[in-house]
This record gives C-alpha cells, sequence and structure tokens, in this order.
C-alpha cells in the first residue's frame, strides 16, 4: 500500500550508556545505562540480523558479564537494524551440513544458550521492532518480557516447517508454554506469520507500544522487573475453554489427533516436518521440558539433512536469487521505468485479476472493456478478491476504500495518455491482440505492451508493431492472485530497458518472476503440454481418470491432470492443443480422449461439465463415466500401475523442460524449477524438474527414456541435451 | 484574452462527475465522500494527471457529514495524490462548487497554485438525522455523568418526545419558507403561468435525452459500481424522464400551495445523489504539460438578494456583474447554462434578464435582454439530470465547457441560484 511509511526502529546512535563490550565479527555490542545492560544486535554487512554460530559464544560472554556485574539489574535485547529484529537462522551455514549429528549439535548448542538466558537471574526483555522470525522468536521466548511495537513490519513467526525443519532452539517446548498447545501448533505447523496486535492478544508478547518509545518503555519496564515490580505486566489469560481442553493429558491427545490428521491430509505424507514438530511438541508435554529439548535437537539434526530440506532450501535460495535478478544478461544494466499506472485490457477473468493485484500493490489502474456490462463483472472480480481481505481483517476498511479507488473502468482509450504499461487480456485472437496493439500504440505512444496469451508467439503479436522494442509477453497464472509465478517472454526486438521495467514492476506485484524467450507454449505450457498428452493417451488405452489424477497427487502434484483440465477450462487447453502440435509435431499431439471431450462441448468447472461431474453449487461428484465411451478403448477400464502412470506422465514433462534450456527458451535450470513449481505445483519437495532429474541421475532416466520409447516410439525420445549430459555425467546443479 | 483581478489566467481542463440519481435510488449507500472521491479519481485517471502535481483540492458541499467535516481533506486523501495535499470544503448552498471552482481559480491567478481540483458533491440519500434538543442535553449530561447511579437517574429524565428525531428541511433559516415555496412565491410575483413551467420541464428533460442518447452528456460522466453489491455499473442519470409528456407534467398536483400554486415535482429539480469536479490550471502550466483546455474563466461575480423577497432571483444581478468584468454584453455569449432549481426560477430569472427595474437594482442603466433560448441549456439542467447541491456548480462548468468545444464557440455563461437569496454567474471563454 501507498501507506507504508519509511523505516523506523533503534538507531544504534540513539543507544543512551557507555559500551562495556563490542564483538566487531558479529555486530553484538554491550552497554550499560544507569544499571541496565544494552544488548545490541547490528550484523555488519547485511540488511537483517541472523543467527549463527559465531554470535553464540559473544552472547555467552555477554550473559555472563551480565551475570557478574553488579551495577548490572537488567538487560535489554535490541536490534540496531531498520523494521527488522532478528530474522532467524543463518540458512547457508544450516546447507553445509552433512550428518544428522551436525544439526543436533548446532541445535543442542542453541537450546543451552538460551536455557542458559531464560535462567539467568536478572531479568532481560526483548524490545522488538521488525521481524522476529525462528531462531529470532525463539531467541525472544527465552527472555522475561517482550515488548513490540504496533507496526506492520513487526512480524513474528517460527516459519522452519516451510524449509522443511523444525524450530530447533527450544522454540517447540517454550512457545506452546507461552500461547497455549492449540495456538502453538497452529504457529508451528504452518510457519504462518503474526503481526503485533495479534501476538499481543495471544499472549506472545506482554506489550504493544510504538516504536520511537520502544526503548524508552523497555529500559523503564526493565528497572521495574529488576526491583520485583510486576505491576505493569499483564498475564495472559487463559480461557476457559482453552484450560478444559488443554490442561489434560486427554484433551491433549484429542488436540494431537486432530492436529497430526490435519498434517497428513494437507502433507499428504510428502513432508516430514510438521510430524517431526508434532511429535516433539508431544513429547515435551508427556515427559518433560529437558525431554522435548532432546527430541527437538535429534529430529532437527535429522530433519536438516533430509532431502525434503535440502529442496525446499534450494527453491528458498532460487527465489531469493531470483528477487535480485532484473531479467538482463549478467552484468547488463538500464534505467528501469516506475509503473505509476497500469492499462488492462479486457476485464474477463485474467484482466481482472491482473487488476487486483497491481491495485493492490498501490498501482493506479485503467481497465477497459468494450462494454459497461463486462466491466461491471470484472470491477466485481477485483472487489471480491480485496474484499476478502477486509473480510480476514488484512486490511482496514480505508485500505479496501482506497485500494478500490485505484480501479479506473472505461470504455474507450480515454485516460490511456500516460499509463506506463497495458497488458492485454483480451481474447485469444492474433487479429484481436493486433487490433489493441494499434489502438494502444496509438493511445500511449510511450507505454510498454505486454500480453498476458498463454498460447499465441509474442513474436507473431509484434508483428503489427511500430515498436517490437516496446512488446513482450508477461504471462500470468490463474487465479493471478493466488498463483505466484509471472513469466515474462522477451522476444530478439524486446529492450532490454523493456524487459527490465517488466520485471521489475512484476517483482512489485509480489511474483517471482523468470524471463523466458518466445516460442510455443513459452516454458511452463510447453512443460505441461505432453504431460497432459500422455495422461490422456493412459485414458486412451483403457486406464480410469480418477486414478491417473490420484497417482500424479501421490506424486506430489497439488491436483491431478485431468482435475487441473476441468479447473482451467477444456477450451483454453483445446486452443492450444493445435498450436502445440503445429509447433513440435506428434510428440505434442493431444490424446484422442482429450480432443473427444473437448468436442463433446464440455468446458470444465465453469460449466459444471468436463472429466467429472459437478452438482448445481459447483460441488464436485464423481468421475464423468459417460466419456469413457468416447475413448478409443471404450467403456471398458484396464487399470494401470501407480509407477507406469507417474512414469508416463512426469518423465515427458522432465524431458521437455530439457529441450526448453538446450534451445535457451528458459535461462538455466534454476528458472526451470521456479517455473514448474510456482507455475504448476510441481511437487516443492522434489526441487523441480532439474532438481529431480539430477535426484534421478541422468543415466538412469534416459534408460527409462529409451524403454518408454522403444513401447510408445515418437514421444520419449531422450532430449540432446539430456542423453549428452548424461554421457558425461554431468548433472544439471552442480 | 482577459484576466480576471489582474491575476493570471485560469484554465478549465476538463471535468468529469459521477452519475446524478434520484436520491434514495441506485447511489443511495455512497456517501458524499465517496460520491466526490468517485468523480476525483475518475478526473485524475481519464486526464492523464500526474497527480503529484496537484497543489490545492477544494470542494463544496450543502449538508455537511458530522463525522468528517472537511468533505475535501477526504476526497483529497485519494491514494492518487501525495498526503501532502491540501484541502478544504467550502459552503454557499447550491453554489458550492462554483465557489469552490472560484476559490481555486483565485488560488491560480494569485500564483498560489498552478494545478487545482475543484468541485462538490452530495448524498441527499445519506441526510443526518439529529437528535432531539431534549435528547442531546441528557446524553451528554450522562456522558459526564460521575456514576453509574448518577448516569441511569439522568437517563431517566428522558421522554417519549425527546425521542423524536430532527430532519433538516430545506427551508430558509431567516425566513422559514421552504425552496418550493419560494419558488411558487416567484412564479406568483412574476407572472409565471403553469403552463409556461410544465413546457420548459418538459424541454429540459427531451434535451437532456438527447445529450444522453448522442453521448454529449455521457461523456462528462464517470461509470461507478452500484452499491450495495456492486456487480452493476451505472454509466447514465437515471432522472431524465425521456416519454415524459406536456399532458403528464400538467396532470401534476401543486406540492407546496395547494390551492393556488403552480410548482410540482415535475417542474422542479428532483433531490439526487452526485459528485462532480474539475480540473484547472495555470494557463502556462496547461500549456506546459500538454493539455489543451476547454475553456478559460473569464470573469465571475456574487451577489445577493433579501432572502424573504425573491429567493433564487440573485443571479439577476450576478450575470450582469460578471459580464461587465468580462467587458461583454449578453449578444456575444455563445452557450448558457443556467441552474434549473425551479422552471418557476428559470423563468423569473430570465424575466428579470429584461427587466429595466432589476437592471437598476443591479446599478446598471439598461437591462441585459432576452436570452435566446436556442442558446440555453441545450442538454436540458437541474430538472431533468438532478440536482446534487454541492455538485451541480461543477457539473454545469463541465457540461458547459464541453459543449462550448464541440460547437467551437467563443463565449459561454452560467448562473446558479442559491439558498439564502445568492447568485453566481461565470463567464468562459475558448481562447
Amino acid at each position: 500500500m501507498s501507506r507504508a511509511s519509511s523505516g523506523a526502529g533503534i538507531s544504534a546512535a540513539a543507544l543512551p550508556g557507555s559500551l562495556l563490550l563490542e564483538d566487531s565479527t558479529t555486530g553484538l555490542s554491550l552497554r550499560v545505562h544507569e544499571g541496565i545492560a544494552i544488548i545490541a544486535y547490528d550484523q555488519p554487512g547485511s540488511p537483517v540480523n541472523t543467527l549463527n554460530s559465531r554470535v553464540a559464544p559473544v552472547f555467552e560472554q555477554f550473559f555472563l558479564r551480565i551475570e557478574q556485574d553488579a551495577a548490572i539489574v537488567a538487560a535489554v535485547l535490541v536490534s540496531t537494524k531498520v523494521d527488522s529484529w532478528i530474522a532467524g537462522a543463518d540458512i547457508e551455514e544450516l546447507q553445509r551440513l552433512t550428518a544428522p549429528v551436525d544439526g543436533e549439535r548446532l541445535s543442542r548448542g542453541g537450546q543451552l544458550l538460551l536455557d542458559r538466558l531464560a535462567a539467568l537471574k536478572k531479568p532481560v526483555i526483548a524490545a522488538i521492532h521488525g521481524a522476529a522470525l525462528g531462531g529470532g522468536l525463539e531467541v525472544a521466548l527465552a527472555c522475561h518480557h517482550r515488548i513490540i511495537t504496533d507496526h506492520a513490519k513487526t512480524v513474528l513467526a517460527l516459519p522452519e516447517v516451510q524449509l522443511g525443519l523444525i524450530p530447533g532452539a527450544g522454540g517447540t517446548q517454550r512457545l506452546p508454554r507461552t500461547v497455549g498447545l492449540q495456538v502453538a501448533l497452529d504457529l508451528i505447523l504452518t510457519g504462518k506469520n503474526v503481526r503485533a496486535r495479534k501476538a499481543l492478544q495471544m499472549g506472545l508478547a506482554h506489550e504493544l507500544v510504538h516504536p520511537a518509545i520502544l526503548l524508552d518503555v523497555a529500559m523503564h519496564r526493565a528497572r521495574q522487573l529488576a526491583h520485583g515490580d510486576r505491576s505493569a505486566v499483564r498475564e495472559r489469560d487463559h480461557g476457559l475453554a482453552e484450560r478444559l481442553l488443554e490442561e489434560n493429558s486427554v484433551g491433549r491427545a484429542i488436540i494431537f489427533r486432530k492436529a497430526r490428521e490435519s498434517v497428513l491430509k494437507k502433507t499428504r505424507g510428502h513432508y516430514p516436518a510438521p510430524l517431526a514438530a508434532l511429535e516433539v511438541i508431544e513429547r515435551g508435554y508427556q515427559e518433560s521440558f529437558a525431554a522435548g529439548l532432546l527430541e527437538e535437537a535429534k529430529r532437527f539434526g535429522e530433519l536438516a539433512v533430509s532431502p525434503e530440506c535440502r529442496q525446499l532450501a534450494y527453491l528458498f535460495f532460487a527465489t531469493t536469487s531470483l528477487k535480485k535478478d532484473t531479467g538482463l544478461p549478467a552484468g547488463m544494466s538500464v534505467t528501469q521505468h516506475p509503473v505509476r499506472k497500469l492499462g488492462v485490457l479486457g476485464a474477463g477473468f485474467m484482466g481482472a485479476g491482473i487488476t487486483t493485484v497491481a491495485v493492490q500493490a498501490g498501482t493506479v489502474v485503467r481497465l477497459k472493456d468494450g462494454t459497461i456490462e463486462r466491466l461491471a463483472a470484472g470491477v466485481k472480480a477485483v472487489r471480491d478478491v480485496v474484499r476478502e481481505r477486509l473480510k480476514k481483517r488484512q486490511i482496514t476498511r480505508v485500505q479496501f476504500d482506497d485500494t478500490m479507488s485505484l480501479v479506473g473502468g472505461t470504455v474507450d482509450y480515454r485516460g490511456f495518455a500516460n499509463v506506463d504499461l497495458v497488458i492485454e487480456a483480451v481474447f485469444e485472437d492474433i487479429d484481436v491482440k493486433h487490433q489493441v496493439l494499434r489502438e494502444v500504440e496509438e493511445a500511449a505512444p510511450s507505454a510498454i505492451f505486454a500480453s498476458n496469451t498463454s498460447t499465441i508467439p509474442i513474436r507473431d503479436i509484434a508483428r503489427a508493431a511500430r515498436r517490437p522494442e516496446n512488446v513482450l509477453g508477461m504471462h500470468f497464472f490463474s487465479p493471478v492472485h493466488r498463483m505466484p509465478l509471472l513469466e515474462i517472454i522477451v522476444t530478439p526486438e524486446t529492450s532490454a530497458e523493456t524487459t527490465a521495467t517488466a520485471v521489475a514492476y512484476g517483482k512489485q506485484l509480489g511474483k517471482t518472476v523468470i524471463v523466458v524467450q518466445d516460442g510455443a507454449g513459452f516454458y511452463v505450457n510447453r512443460i505441461l503440454a505432453p504431460y497432459l498428452n500422455e495422461c490422456g493417451r493412459m485414458v486412451d488405452e483403457g486406464a480410469s481418470i480418477d486414478e491417473v489424477d490420484k497417482a500424479l497427487v501421490q506424486f506430489g502434484f497439488p491436483v491431478g491432470p485431468f482435475t487441473l483440465l476441468d479447473e482451467v477450462g477444456l477450451d483454453i487447453a483445446g486452443k492450444s492443443g493445435p498450436i502445440m502440435e503445429a509447433a513440435f509435431g506428434p510428440r505434442m499431439q493431444p490424446s484422442a480422449t482429450l480432443r473427444a471431450v473437448i468436442a463433446s462441448g464440455r468446458l470444465g468447472r465453469k460449466t459444471r461439465k468436463g472429466f467429472y461431474r459437478y452438482d448445481a453449487d459447483g460441488t464436485r461428484q464423481g468421475v464423468d463415466e459417460s466419456i469413457y465411451a468416447m475413448t478409443p478403448s471404450g467403456a471398458r477400464r484396464r487399470p494401470l500401475s501407480v509407477e507406469e502412470i507417474q512414469q508416463r506422465a512426469v518423465l515427458p514433462m522432465l524431458n521437455e523442460a530439457v529441450r526448453c534450456l538446450d534451445e535457451g527458451i528458459i535461462r538455466s535450470p534454476r528458472d526451470g524449477d521456479i517455473g514448474a513449481v510456482f507455475g504448476i505445483g510441481f511437487p516443492p519437495f522434489r526441487g523441480g524438474p532439474f532438481r529431480l532429474l539430477d535426484t534421478m541421475g541422468l543415466e538412469n532416466v534416459v534408460a527409462q527414456l529409451d524403454a518408454l520409447h522403444a513401447r510408445f516410439p515418437g514421444r520419449f525420445e531422450a532430449a540432446k541435451l539430456l542423453r549428452a549430459r548424461a554421457d558425461r555425467q554431468q548433472p544439471f546443479h552442480p | 484574452m482577459a484576466t480576471f483581478g489582474n491575476g493570471r489566467r485560469v484554465a478549465i481542463v476538463a471535468g468529469v462527475r459521477t452519475p446524478f440519481a434520484r436520491s434514495g435510488t441506485l447511489l443511495k449507500d455512497y456517501t458524499a465522500i465517496d460520491l466526490g472521491r468517485l468523480a476525483v479519481a475518475e478526473l485524475v485517471q481519464r486526464t492523464a494527471l500526474d497527480a503529484a502535481l496537484t497543489d490545492l483540492l477544494v470542494f463544496g458541499t450543502v449538508i455537511p457529514s458530522v463525522t468528517a467535516p472537511n468533505l475535501a481533506r477526504e476526497v483529497s486523501l485519494l491514494p492518487h495524490f501525495p498526503k501532502t495535499l491540501q484541502a478544504y470544503t467550502v459552503g454557499r448552498a447550491c453554489a458550492s462548487a462554483n465557489q469552490a471552482i472560484t476559490d481555486a481559480a483565485d488560488q491560480i491567478a494569485l500564483g498560489h497554485a498552478d494545478v487545482a481540483i475543484a468541485g462538490g458533491s452530495e448524498s441527499l440519500s445519506q441526510v443526518p438525522i439529529l437528535h432531539s434538543r431534549g435528547m442531546s442535553d441528557i446524553l451528554v449530561a450522562a456522558s459526564k455523568a460521575r456514576s453509574l447511579s448518577q448516569r441511569v437517574s439522568i437517563l431517566a429524565r428522558l421522554r417519549p418526545r425527546d425521542l423524536v428525531p430532527i430532519t433538516p428541511a430545506i427551508a430558509e433559516p431567516s425566513t422559514g419558507e421552504t425552496m418550493g415555496q419560494s419558488a411558487d412565491k416567484m412564479a406568483k410575483i412574476n407572472g409565471i403561468a403553469r403552463e409556461a413551467q410544465d413546457r420548459f420541464a418538459l424541454r429540459s428533460h427531451q434535451m437532456a435525452a438527447k445529450g444522453l442518447d448522442d453521448g454529449r452528456l455521457t461523456a462528462e460522466i464517470a461509470p461507478v459500481t452500484v452499491p450495495p453489491k456492486h456487480e452493476s455499473m451505472l454509466a447514465t442519470d437515471n432522472g431524465v424522464r425521456r416519454d415524459s409528456t406536456y399532458e403528464q407534467l400538467a396532470g401534476l398536483k401543486p406540492v407546496f400551495d395547494r390551492l393556488y400554486g403552480t410548482v410540482t415535482a415535475g417542474n422542479a429539480s428532483p433531490l439526487t445523489d452526485g459528485g462532480a469536479a474539475v480540473l484547472l490550471m495555470s494557463e502556462d502550466r496547461a500549456k506546459s504539460l500538454g493539455y489543451t483546455p476547454l475553456a478559460y474563466i473569464r470573469s465571475y461575480a456574487y451577489a445577493a438578494v433579501d432572502p424573504g423577497e425573491q429567493l433564487l432571483q440573485a443571479p439577476v444581478l450576478a450575470a450582469p456583474l460578471a459580464l461587465q468584468r468580462a467587458g461583454l454584453a449578453l449578444h456575444d455569449i455563445d452557450l448558457i447554462e443556467m441552474h434549473e432549481a425551479f422552471a418557476a426560477q428559470v423563468l423569473s430569472n430570465l424575466q428579470g434578464f429584461t427587466s429595466q427595474s432589476w437592471a437598476e437594482r443591479g446599478g446598471f442603466s439598461a437591462p441585459l435582454g432576452e436570452v435566446d433560448p436556442e442558446r440555453l441549456n441545450v442538454m436540458g439542467g437541474s430538472i431533468s439530470i438532478g440536482h446534487p447541491f454541492g455538485a451541480t456548480g461543477a457539473r454545469i462548468v463541465t457540461t458547459l465547457c464541453n459543449e462550448l468545444q464541440r460547437r467551437d464557440a467563443q463565449f459561454g455563461m452560467l448562473t446558479v441560484c442559491a439558498a439564502g437569496g445568492l447568485g453566481h454567474a461565470m463567464i468562459v471563454e475558448r481562447t
């Protein structure tokens, strides 16, 4: 939102008192002012503070001094970073762990340090402004009192499970004992962020203050607590329901059972971390805090070297590196222009979705469609999504009104003169695209023109342009406000400035952006096509629809291929199929089943008729068995093994991804992995197509492809690059 | 080319308004602030203005909100603008938007501003209903009570009559006369026949219908979503009765004076919800930003009459003053937009323009003369389009300037009558 204020926090220069100890390597310092010690953290060369193996001994030394120095009565722990407290453990350091025992040792070290902090006889106050995440929050939990700032940047979380880990410095034990078991499970099993006001409510923090008085209040409270004055400390009120359920083993058993069911349903057994967290917390309740800690360290060590953790950490680093990627060749830099006003053509599902994310990012949007009725439907769709955030109290009424006021609906090109970027989401027809392109070049002469097409090559659209250097593709995924990926497609004529501007704006919209070269299907839809086709062919041969869907959900996809087709809409699949076949030949030929189902007029969920049946409310019923009669094998079904389904569906996708890399459609295996995970929902715990290829072993994959090629000539021929790398035993990721 | 007050010339760059909807209908769930924000947001978008260049926002409203008295400030806090855009609200009854526009123009002429947005908005669906005096006294006393028992004993003083709310009437505080009664009185004094009023009202609806159909009126309208469901959008005015007939109008009963009156719901402007805004710039700034202004402000004037006499007759005093300041005569004027509070008022004003005695009351030796009906309210007026009090002035400026440009004509005049016996006139010029 445009309301975001400039950074706040405690500045190093404003710290009172005299310096006692300082460690320049870690950026930790200890000062004392009128009997109160101030531990300040300012990690050199980093915008945020992290916890690494070097800080532990320094903290240890500080704690000792605080304990022994009679002049010190209490301590306050602060960060002097702007809008950030302690962002968690140093993940790169975790990556270097090789054996479970190393991770366990690291975890034990952190636990002992924080035990020592918690056991200090002098009160320590965590004065928190900005993010306190993971290990950062664990440090805060070990402090005796927590004061947080009433500020949008102040968020607290234990996000370890998102990286395939569990909190490893006592968080699994201290959090439930601080906020109650149910709340703690919710936070630890999802890793979700807690905003300041909510943190106060749940008892995670004791006090909420304005950032400007954080240090003063913390110093004052430290002095009070040192003198045993607890009058200002409001203890968390455990509601009756909470006490009845949580303060006896029967109630807790119910909570744990429900939590386990919910975790299994969500992870389908692919992610070990949440279950491990659950067991560690349970151990703490069944035995003791100390036993819980030992189990925490053990499981942390195991998880830290698990393949799931490695893949999730890889995706974390890949995403982080894409955030810094300008989309241009390394070393090249150009002026990127801010997009202050966006034009969106077409108020349909995609146009409205793009408008939604743009206004939520504070951009003024000119949304154009041909009629007031279509416009109204589009604005309504935007409103519904933003309203959901209001209902969930993620935004205030004023923010809601402001966000909606940024949507300017129009049926003509008035107001386009100063748009910086136009994204078209009009009908997928080359003539319509050409027409709007010419109109935009007239109405907004300096604007960048981006097409949200998913099927038409960008160079074909750019052919009508007077300024082809301003033309590129911005391929959003549906629903736009939920799907994290943006595929930006450049042609040889697209200027570097245009690319850099679109990439920067895509990031501003909160998207993970990959830049790909032009070509049928670009990257994401291109690797999806052979996967969907092969799934269709298995049904051609007699496999049943739900059997294929189930096997691929079991593989780790969020939904199966036929469910996906129903959701996206069969008309869209029907359009792209022939285009892909024309571009790549027989290996991309749509299955007979898919062609027949499209020809039967089924459009998927939106018309409540697709591969599955839907009732009047749109709730899905079973497979539409009448489809089988349309398949070459007829109504009789012949089961296929889960392994064969997974192999035949996934290998063509991996193979096609390698072709894309070979042809330069994608710039790197990293982009290919990210595109598949964030665009298709490729299982994150497998890291992406290239990571999976490396895991499976390239020679093994080639052998499997060769075998399939022998059975089904024409579709499984191993990509040249894949074979070459297999021969050289050169994985895609070093 | 002329300037007023020896200042810099002020350009009217563009104007935008919400649809005008009869109160209690499609826009009833929007507050005046919402309506103002809708008009201004679209003005900024449609003109492709770099909103950060705006120096000033002035807005008019007649019935201010108790909870947000400075409506203009709420409008200026739209996310399109920097929070540093200063803004204030003005009140001059039905000429409030005109007051906003001339205030902003003054600031530009003086050199205090280069880019200003001025306008007004009104929701007559959301008129504040007040507690009775007795109720207010008791509530205030109760809020100051020191104990619960004290509070209970104060609240126990409430009597049924205290619960009767007060709805603000559109009546003159000084005379107690409602505006309709004043218009009826003017019809009698000036001998404006019922038939003339109904024919004028019919003309207003027919002209407005034409303006909506051929797109001239719709061009100034920002489409807005219709609350509370926001499932549809409104892009046209809903008060224009395109199939009204003279017979229908003639059949309506007088509302204010049931025995001898001639003013009916059909020949008066309806209660309306809406917002309107114009973009003003110094001539130099408009040029340097590449805008071709619709028109420039050549002169303006305000005047007043005794509200107990002919409440809505002050345009007769304001118009000659504005023309004199412009150095122009009535026959120089290509188009005239007169606010139609009532047909009786417009016809009384027109009659006043030809009256020697009204000329002399204004200190002029001769009357302005006859207004050519071909040049008057060529797309209807407040009777048909509607009249959200605070917004009308900006609507009229917009309608006049757009039509001047379409006709490639040189001079335009607008007049607005207002409660309190106030009147306004402005002369605009194309080059």
